[in-house]
């Protein structure tokens, strides 16, 4: 049988839109993201899973889920 | 998740505008909304009160999610804009040494007590049923029908945008957000 190949999601984040407020990190399952020196969010892509969440939750809608390669 | 202790502090915030309906002197206790978060970005350098111990946020967060009274659409690009979010801190500043101005009138004895509370900057509603004479200068009672305004002003903007974007709407142009990120950005510098 074919494996069908899935590719990953990660989160990115719109840096020079974000407000910092913290939304996403309260609802991040895997806390995959932080807010960066009360500037922007940044995402760990080692931990982030592109479940989305982080992304409906933002009151700006800065940030994107997005296919990664391979 | 595990709730910590912070994350009943909306009911802080709820109390604080129900108090300022029995007896506008409570509306001092506001300035706590306004010291803690610069306190924190200056000595920190982060945006720690909004990211934790904001209860307003909380409040627009309970009221638009489990509530379910916000339409969770995006917002519009120009308000999240840069010019949005600094003109409207601009202007929230203006408005805010308005407020102080008129505060140091009645504290000079220019001008008399106004027993009122002024609704988005422009429609003044009689409020003389929350205020019942202190012993302290009639100026600390008119501080705290200013700022009480300022309070409820925001949390009424809050709740239009908040029913007509995403819950927390208001932290994308929060005057006291804008500032703080401000303050982090200069320090990281």
């Amino acid at each position: 049988m074919e494996t069908v190949k899935r590719r990953k999601r990660k989160a990115f984040v719109d840096g020079s839109l974000c407000v910092a407020c913290g939304c996403c990190v309260k609802v991040c399952p895997v806390s995959a993201i932080a807010v960066w020196k009360g500037i922007a969010a940044k995402v760990d892509m080692a931990k982030c899973v592109g479940c989305g969440k982080c992304a409906k939750e933002c009151p700006a809608s800065v940030i994107a889920v997005q296919e990664v390669g391979s | 998740m595990k709730k910590r202790w912070y994350d009943y502090l909306w009911i802080l915030s709820l109390t604080y505008l129900t108090l300022g309906f029995f007896n506008i002197l409570f509306a001092w206790l506001g300035l706590l909304c306004f010291f803690i978060p610069l306190i924190i970005s200056v000595v920190s350098g982060t945006k720690g009160y909004c990211n934790r111990y904001c209860g307003r946020g909380q409040l627009f967060s309970l009221l638009g999610g489990r509530f379910g009274l916000s339409r969770k659409k995006d917002i519009p690009d120009w308000m999240k804009s840069k010019a949005f979010r600094y003109g409207f801190l601009a202007f929230f500043m203006v408005m805010f040494f308005l407020m102080l101005w008129n505060t140091f009138l009645v504290f000079s004895g220019a001008a008399d007590l106004k027993q009122a509370v002024t609704i988005l900057w422009t429609f003044k509603v009689p409020w003389n049923w929350a205020y019942h004479g202190t012993l302290i200068h009639p100026g600390a009672a008119q501080f705290a029908f200013g700022f009480y305004s300022v309070m409820l002003t925001s949390t009424i903007l809050g709740l239009i945008t908040m029913a007509l974007f995403k819950p927390r709407s208001w932290c994308v142009y929060c005057p006291m957000g804008t500032m703080t990120q401000l303050i982090c950005k200069a320090k990281a510098k």
